[in-house]
């Protein structure tokens, strides 16, 4: 596959799902009422022995269908906690998380997380088991139907050839590929992504990078990513949010739509980076909005 | 111009060719591959064992003190041609079998009550700190005046060598399931009984096996030891009544006979059993080498 083809021009992209006109305006902003997932003015605190610490500080934003959402930051800035409080596993402290309209008070079958640990897949299920699992699991479909999706949900992520295997047998890169397919597989409303390449090496990481991107361009998932790589962000996401950190606040929220792996090195792509790293370690403004 | 020191040294570029003449694996030479199977090392073990039991007593020389291994194995051989020491073994099983499942059953009861709710866990863990250094055979008296002379009494001292040992595992087990793998269960919808028996008790697997294994060694001698107690005042008793009569007949061949189905047996259980189950199950899983 050519890299040209990999990520599509936005204004190439069929306008599916999409009520809000998108506009590749660093400050656009859709209107509320369109939005798949709304977080508002979420603060996250998690209890240690002796004290309780904010990991996030009233974070707001919006993730629309079919969107690459990127939450950024350096480690500290509560950019897993929020994934974690959509996922259901966090109680906020305040403010409010919305999928479709409801508020998430429960983890669920609907978001389903890549974690970034590989030992997410029960050692006791095979490939096929693994990626069936959840399809049970939440008794969406029938053991057939379920292994029907389960095969085709393999077969996108290319690893058909190993429905038999134990996880045990795989490397690293191909139980990600199994965690992505059993998301897939799910078809769950957000897909939820915790630094799923981090604990790859550089080349596998790339590799996995160009097949999300092209996975996304067959299914057209909406997703919430999770990473502290600038790269990595610019390269998956549409829009990104960029996370002040301890406690983690709304520095930015930027547009990526016109970056692939084709602008890699680009000086648009460059300038944007820089950009990103400003916002992340030159704290110019002391005084922000506590 | 060379820096100084490396010299410049020209790229190449180098086209790949086939692998004709080396192979990407072979086989190893049978003996690695024979020494590789467990139960023949094992056997090898047991061999040297009888040939040194069979020495030792040549070299003692007191059929009543330490009869030989072909003595003892024609003992053997000859208990269970008439059907005694088979039908003894059957009266041991039945009533193990009955104690260790119920053990199981109360083991489990009282994980699951203790993974769902933090005074479960207390009772759980006060129950064990005081039972389990409690030897089982230590209550047969006790039940024995609960019980009567019967079967009640036995299967109440099983359960004891069972439930604490495997319940003290189990729990161990559950802890130790990693936090990503209970989130990716907890994603996936499930939760109470189903979350029990779908994510913790397979990922708890070795854990649980371990302690399936610990609570049959205890059940199995709790078992022969209670016999040799509570077969003296009783007709019908198993193995352990067959040790005790035949030591009070001076037939020292015949209990080593006995003591030798009760190692037998383990030893079957262990390697039919639970090796299999183990091979089968995390062996396979990858979660234990």
């Amino acid at each position: 596959m050519s890299p040209a083809a990999d990520v599509l021009p936005r204004a190439a992209l069929p306008a599916v799902a999409h009520s809000a006109p998108r506009e590749v305006e660093p400050t656009a902003s859709a209107t509320a009422g369109s939005a798949l997932l709304q977080v508002d003015g979420l603060t996250l605190e998690y209890a240690t022995h002796d004290r309780v610490v904010r990991a996030t500080h009233r974070v707001g934003f919006e993730v629309h269908r079919a969107e690459r959402f990127v939450l950024l930051g350096a480690s500290g800035c509560g950019k897993s906690s929020l994934l974690k409080a959509v996922a259901g596993f966090l109680k906020p402290r305040e403010g409010e998380i919305r999928l479709d309209g409801a508020a998430v008070r429960e983890p669920g079958p609907d978001r389903i997380v890549v974690f970034q640990e590989f030992d997410q897949l029960p050692p006791w299920k095979t490939v096929l088991g693994n990626v069936m699992f959840p399809l049970l699991a939440a008794r969406r479909c029938s053991r057939d139907a379920a292994r029907e999706r389960a095969l085709d949900a393999l077969r996108k992520v290319g690893l058909a050839d190993f429905a038999e295997a134990y996880p045990h047998t795989l490397s690293g890169g191909m139980k990600q590929r199994v965690a992505i397919a059993r998301a897939l597989a799910m078809q769950p409303k957000v897909l939820l992504m915790d630094e799923p390449f981090a604990a790859l090496d550089a080349l596998t990481r790339r590799r996995m990078q160009e097949e999300l991107l092209s996975l996304w361009q067959e299914v057209r998932f909406t997703l919430l990513f999770v990473t502290h790589s600038i790269e990595e962000a610019l390269l998956l996401g549409d829009r990104i949010l960029v996370l002040s950190p301890r406690p983690g606040r709304v520095r930015a929220e930027l547009n990526a739509y016109e970056f692939g792996l084709h602008s890699l090195g680009s000086a648009a792509f460059q300038a944007q980076a820089r950009r990103i790293h400003t916002l992340l370690f030159d704290d110019a403004a002391p005084g922000t909005a506590a | 111009m060379t820096l100084a020191g490396a010299p410049l040294r020209p790229e190449f570029e180098r086209p790949l060719e086939p692998l004709v003449d080396a192979a990407p694996e072979r086989p190893l030479p049978l003996a690695q591959r024979l020494w590789q199977r467990s139960a023949l090392r094992k056997a090898v073990i047991l061999a040297a064992l009888a040939l040194l039991w069979q020495a030792a007593a040549r070299l003692a020389d007191n059929e009543l003190l330490l009869p030989t291994f072909t003595q003892t194995a024609r003992a053997l051989a000859e208990g269970i041609a008439s059907g005694e020491l088979i039908d003894k073994a059957r009266i041991s099983l039945a009533l193990l079998l009955q104690g260790y499942l119920l053990g199981i059953g109360c083991a489990f009861a009282l994980t699951a009550l203790a993974v769902s709710t933090r005074i479960g866990r207390d009772l759980l863990a006060t129950l064990t700190a005081m039972f389990n250094p409690l030897p089982a055979i230590a209550l047969l008296p006790l039940a024995l005046l609960w019980f009567g002379l019967g079967q009640g009494s036995l299967i109440f001292v099983l359960v004891h060598s069972v439930l604490w040992p495997l319940a003290l595992a189990t729990y161990g087990g559950f802890q130790a399931v990693s936090e990503t793998l209970r989130m990716a269960g907890r994603n996936y919808g499930l939760r109470g009984l189903r979350y029990v028996l779908q994510i913790l008790v397979p990922a708890a697997l070795p854990a649980i096996l371990s302690g399936l294994r610990i609570g049959w060694a205890f059940a199995w001698r709790t078992l022969i030891a209670a016999e040799l107690f509570f077969g003296a005042s009783s007709g019908r008793g198993g193995l352990g009544w067959y040790i005790f009569q035949n030591r009070n007949e001076l037939y020292t061949d015949k209990v080593f006979a006995g003591l030798a189905s009760v190692i037998l047996i383990g030893l079957a259980v262990e390697s039919l059993g639970f090796d299999t189950l183990e091979r089968l199950t995390i062996r396979r899983w990858g979660v234990q080498r």
